[in-house]
């Protein structure tokens, strides 16, 4: 089985379903979206036939591919899964399907005195999309990587432009500019690597595995990892450039801000996995305390910016900023435990941030507003919405028994033995994030039955209307009892969206209490990533300098 | 006085030249004694014949180099790569100037360009479909002189054919059919200063031979090698490099390149932003590379400023710009930057990609920036073309086509992956760091970036926003526009995908001769 070029085929299959839901004259909404559906669960299939391929144990890249593609550079289309990668590509996997799922009903923003627009361009971009992304986890080429990195960017960038909030053109632009900065940056990097491989091997190459063979300068080194943290960190986005994570998250149509932060931004931490820590050995160990203070900011500040949001969506993605802190925090503190933390992060929080972001999206489709103060009082009248919610939102703050906290968890213990200081900082986010959480959750399902989703009903003798129970606590506004009864007018979840929601809160179940195959899925290639950069697997302290014969600087 | 010797010339290695001025010459006749209802359709064939003649004999002559003319011309790999780009871009933008479907008055010129703007005869003529069909031969002849300039191993030569390209540029700018004023004035404007730049080129071939006691580029080296840089060939090298940057459109010479690219007729400016590129890189390589690649102490320093100021200027002043036109003027005074990248990447004994990546990158960009203002002819409103960005808003609605092909062009010009403008940019930027340029190679990426934003947001307004409601029309393109957008698009595509054979060709002809 493992002959069959199952990465090529996860890349091929929705290209080529993208291609032909474009093709599909405007009318043809309806098959566009089966057809999206469809190509997702196919892509869905191969993943997991992918991974039932791959050997946990074996080689470290896998499945691999590869063929000359301009050989004057030395480009090779070369693929080749790691259990990282691969991880991520079930992620991807189970997440298209989903979004479809979501955006089933979704129509595109409406113009005044104009027709609607068609939705076959959402599809078509969505399929787009997902085989980029797949791509560019299954890149082993740095250059093949870069052009995945980048040709990322145009359907994302339509997928917010074209479906997104009011503010669509604006959030749209700044995603676009930023990861370009960043992309062009690390093109900076790319030749630098192309050059030294050129001096040392005698030919340009690209390819991973020879480059980590390297021996660079160590000034040199700071210099090229500089060009890639760059890119990485816009991408995943650590704080000082994440300014454009909430516009995008916030303007993004349901379907692309769960990709954008579930999928696209994990494209930066696997980068400081795959590419900053194996190429860069030294002046990753050099700058490490530098990305980790970045780290444990964000951590902080982007909780503290998510407790005062008033629009939902904003602050699930204050909340994913926070949540790449953490991820950031397992990476660079050089232990197994934590970088496999953080690997298994990066899947928990595609699965529940997205969840997360499918509610709240769902909560929006009933109220039509993304504000907080809008809402009020939805538990009572759509139990299995809130329950959702609260499940999202517990999976976001880790708590116990969520797969969050597993992840959460091995990363601060992972840390605490080489970075106590930061660690010790970093739980404070773990306060912040039950209080933004449940701020959100109490506020929107819970007091008395308030906002954009009260209706008047003429039904006043009807005992079904919502009285709100006189002395039930000082926060609780009395309503006058009006001669016509307001009421909330939502329906709970539809079976639709109940068969999409299904699928992400059993893995969140799950992988709450038996993440076992997954970490055993990771862990070699962290342990060779660990490897790498000359940190003992085996233990959680790191090797003197020089040990492996990288050249300690330090 | 003893005889003049005529020079050995060898006829099968001008065989490109020689295709392009023949046709240049017989056109003048056909315009002279050809009647007028014939006149179109004969003189299109014979600027296609004569460009595409030029081409097949480059394609034939590959490989050859040689020195001919008693040394005045080199025909190598270089000349003959860039010669046949000359002649790709130039038939293309014959086919372009050939388009009768697109204007009500069936053509893009005016019959008279002479006529004062603005009087009765001059609006007479903007409506009547008489039309003159000099601009044939003057653009056979500017492709000729492009040719001879990237030939030439002489620097008088050099400044002939400098001429040659540019009088009937100049002529072809004020020939507008709509906006005569802005087009007159362009022609003016491109004249004058072009004849400045004309000047200075004159005036460093003066110093350089009296520094070096030769106008050929080989003896140029050889006095260079022998005894060591003077203040007067350092100053004469300065005068020539400004001269040709003119051309090149290279900031801080760059100051003609958005009005005249504005004001000219839109299928001219294609040619010019295209082609002219191509020849004027072409001298500014043989030059750099043969004449002074021995001491380039003299010019580095001075072309890495240029590029850093030409790719600064073109897209921070892009950022700025309301018209299409001027828009793409500006970003094409950022790509002679990111040329000029290729151009530093010249190693030591003539080693380095910088020759063959510059010529890559010269192919790419030519094809897409034609593509780009090709476009431009199609969307129109009752003044002609329809160019300020505002009239472009929703233009995605109105025609999806043309706005993904727009979008298309627009992305390869900001050099993201899978077009040809990433290779392009690629092959220079690694060219570059080759050498250790990494400050040059920085400053590129950050000017990239800021261009991308101008052409994100034509991007932007032709997608996400609404169609004002007495916006532009989009013509329907008669088959020479489409034939050039075809082709265009599809190098665009190709070059960025499978690039490898054109990388291999430019590869192997990057060896100059002499």
């Amino acid at each position: 089985m493992s002959d069959v070029p199952w990465l090529v085929l996860m890349i091929a299959v929705p290209a080529v379903g993208a291609a032909v839901v474009a093709a599909l004259p405007p009318a043809r909404e309806a098959l566009a979206r089966q057809l999206a559906l469809a190509v997702s669960l196919l892509v869905l299939l191969l993943a997991v036939l992918t991974t039932i391929a791959f050997d946990p144990g074996g080689e470290r890249f896998q499945l691999t591919t590869s063929v000359a593609w301009i050989p004057d550079f030395g480009v090779e289309f070369a693929l080749g899964v790691d259990g990282i990668a691969l991880s991520m590509l079930l992620l991807i996997g189970v997440l298209v399907p989903v979004v479809v799922g979501a955006s089933w009903r979704d129509t595109p923003v409406p113009r005044p005195g104009r027709p609607a627009r068609s939705m076959t361009a959402f599809w078509a971009w969505l399929l787009l999309l997902e085989s980029l992304m797949v791509g560019v986890f299954a890149a082993t080429d740095v250059f093949l990587f870069y052009v995945f990195f980048e040709a990322m960017l145009v359907p994302m960038y339509f997928l917010i432009g074209s479906f997104g909030g009011p503010n669509r053109q604006y959030a749209a632009v700044k995603f676009f500019l930023y990861s370009l900065l960043g992309g062009l940056v690390m093109l900076a990097s790319v030749i630098g690597l192309y050059v030294v491989s050129n001096s040392q091997l005698g030919e340009g190459t690209f390819a991973f595995d020879a480059l980590r063979q390297l021996e660079i300068d160590p000034n040199v080194q700071k210099l090229l990892f500089a060009g890639f943290f760059l890119a990485f960190a816009i991408k995943a986005p650590l704080v000082p450039f994440h300014t454009w994570l909430p516009d995008s998250g916030a303007e993004a149509p349901i379907g692309g801000a769960v990709l954008l932060v579930g999928v696209l931004d994990k494209v930066g931490t696997f980068g400081f996995l795959r590419y900053c820590l194996p190429l860069f050995p030294d002046a990753s160990r050099d700058l490490a305390p530098w990305v980790l203070a970045l780290a444990v900011a964000g951590i902080i500040y982007a909780a503290l910016l998510a407790v005062g949001q008033s629009d939902m969506k904003r602050l699930v993605s204050y909340t994913s900023i926070a949540h790449f802190g953490f991820i950031a925090l397992g990476i660079f503190a050089f232990t197994t435990e934590a970088a496999t933390g953080a690997v298994l992060y990066m899947v928990n929080h595609g699965i529940a941030t997205g969840l997360l972001f499918i509610v709240v999206g769902m909560v929006i489709a009933r109220g039509g507003s993304r504000q907080i103060r809008d809402y009020g009082g939805l538990a009572a009248k759509a139990p299995l919405l809130a329950g959702v919610f609260l499940l999202a939102g517990l999976a976001s703050l880790a708590l116990p028994g969520t797969n969050s906290f597993v992840s959460e968890f091995l990363v601060l213990i992972g840390a605490f033995p080489t970075r106590p200081v930061f660690t010790i900082i970093a739980t404070v986010g773990i306060v912040l994030a039950a209080l933004y959480v449940l701020l959100m959750y109490q506020r929107v399902m819970h007091g008395p039955p308030r906002g954009v989703l009260l209706v008047e009903e003429d039904r006043a003798e009807d005992g079904d209307t919502v009285r709100p129970a006189s002395g039930a606590g000082g926060a609780t506004a009395v309503l006058e009892a009006p001669v016509r009864a307001r009421v909330l007018a939502v329906r709970d979840l539809s079976r639709r969206e109940i068969a999409v929601v299904t699928p992400l809160v059993a893995l969140i179940l799950v992988l709450g209490v038996y993440p076992q195959p997954l970490i055993e899925l990771i862990s070699p290639a962290v342990e060779a990533t660990m490897t790498d950069i000359g940190v003992d697997p085996g233990g959680s302290t790191p090797a003197a300098p020089g040990s492996t014969g990288t050249g300690g600087t330090d | 006085m003893g005889a003049i010797e005529a020079p050995d010339l060898s006829y099968a290695a001008l065989a490109p030249l020689l295709f392009v001025f023949g046709a240049a010459a017989v056109g003048v006749l056909v315009e002279a004694f050809a009647p007028r209802a014939v006149r179109h359709p004969v003189q299109v064939a014979i600027a296609l014949v004569g460009t595409i003649g030029a081409l097949v004999a480059t394609v034939l002559l590959a490989g050859t180099q040689d020195v001919t003319a008693a040394g005045a011309l080199a025909v190598d790999g270089p000349a003959l790569f860039l010669q046949g780009t000359i002649a790709v871009l130039g038939a293309l933008s014959v086919l372009l100037f050939s388009e009768r479907a697109l204007d009500p008055a069936r053509s893009a010129f005016v019959a008279a360009a002479a006529v004062p703007a603005g009087s009765v005869r001059d609006r007479e003529l903007a409506t009547s479909e008489r039309v003159q069909t000099e601009v044939y031969p003057l653009a056979t002849f500017a492709i000729g002189g492009m040719m001879l300039f990237t030939a030439a191993n002489d620097l008088l030569i050099m400044f002939v054919a400098l001429e040659v390209l540019s009088l009937p540029l100049y002529l072809l700018c004020g020939l507008a059919r709509r906006r005569r004023l802005l087009s007159q004035e362009a022609a003016v404007k491109y004249f004058l200063l072009g004849a400045f730049a004309s000047a200075f080129f004159l005036y460093g071939l003066a110093l350089v031979y009296g520094a070096t006691g030769s106008v050929r580029l080989s003896d140029i080296r050889v006095a260079v090698v022998t005894e060591g840089g003077s203040a007067l060939m350092v100053l004469g090298l300065g005068l020539l490099v400004v001269g040709l940057m003119f051309k090149a459109s290279v900031a801080p010479f760059h100051s003609w390149t958005p009005d005249v690219y504005q004001g000219a007729p839109t299928a001219v400016t294609a040619f010019m932003a295209a082609a002219t590129k191509v020849a004027a890189f072409g001298a500014v390589l043989r030059l750099l590379y043969v004449a002074f690649g021995t001491a380039d102490w003299t010019w580095r320093p001075l072309v890495y400023a240029l590029a850093i100021a030409s790719m600064v200027v073109g897209a921070v002043l892009g950022l700025t710009q309301t018209d299409v036109k001027r828009m793409l003027a500006y970003s094409s005074i950022a790509h002679a930057g990111f040329l000029l990248t290729g151009v530093i990447g010249l190693g030591p004994d003539g080693t380095g990609y910088g020759l063959a990546a510059t010529m890559f990158y010269l192919l790419a960009y030519g094809l897409t920036t034609l593509g780009a203002f090709g476009l431009l002819t199609l969307v129109r409103d009752g003044d002609g073309e329809a160019t300020h960005l505002s009239q472009w808003a929703g233009l995605a609605q109105r025609s999806p086509l043309v706005a993904a092909l727009m979008t298309f062009f627009l992305l390869a010009l900001a050099g993201i992956p899978l077009t040809s403008g990433f290779t392009g940019k690629f092959a220079v930027f690694r060219a570059a760091i080759e050498v250790g340029a990494w400050p040059l190679v920085v400053t590129a990426l950050v000017a990239s970036a800021i261009a991308a934003f101008f052409y994100l947001r034509v991007v932007v307004l032709m997608y996400f926003s609404d169609p004002a409601p007495d916006g532009p029309t989009v013509g329907v393109p008669g088959l020479p526009t489409t034939i050039v957008l075809a082709i265009t698009a599809a190098a665009t595509l190709v070059l960025g995908v499978l690039p490898g054979s054109v990388l291999d060709l430019a590869e192997s002809a990057a060896v100059f001769v002499g």
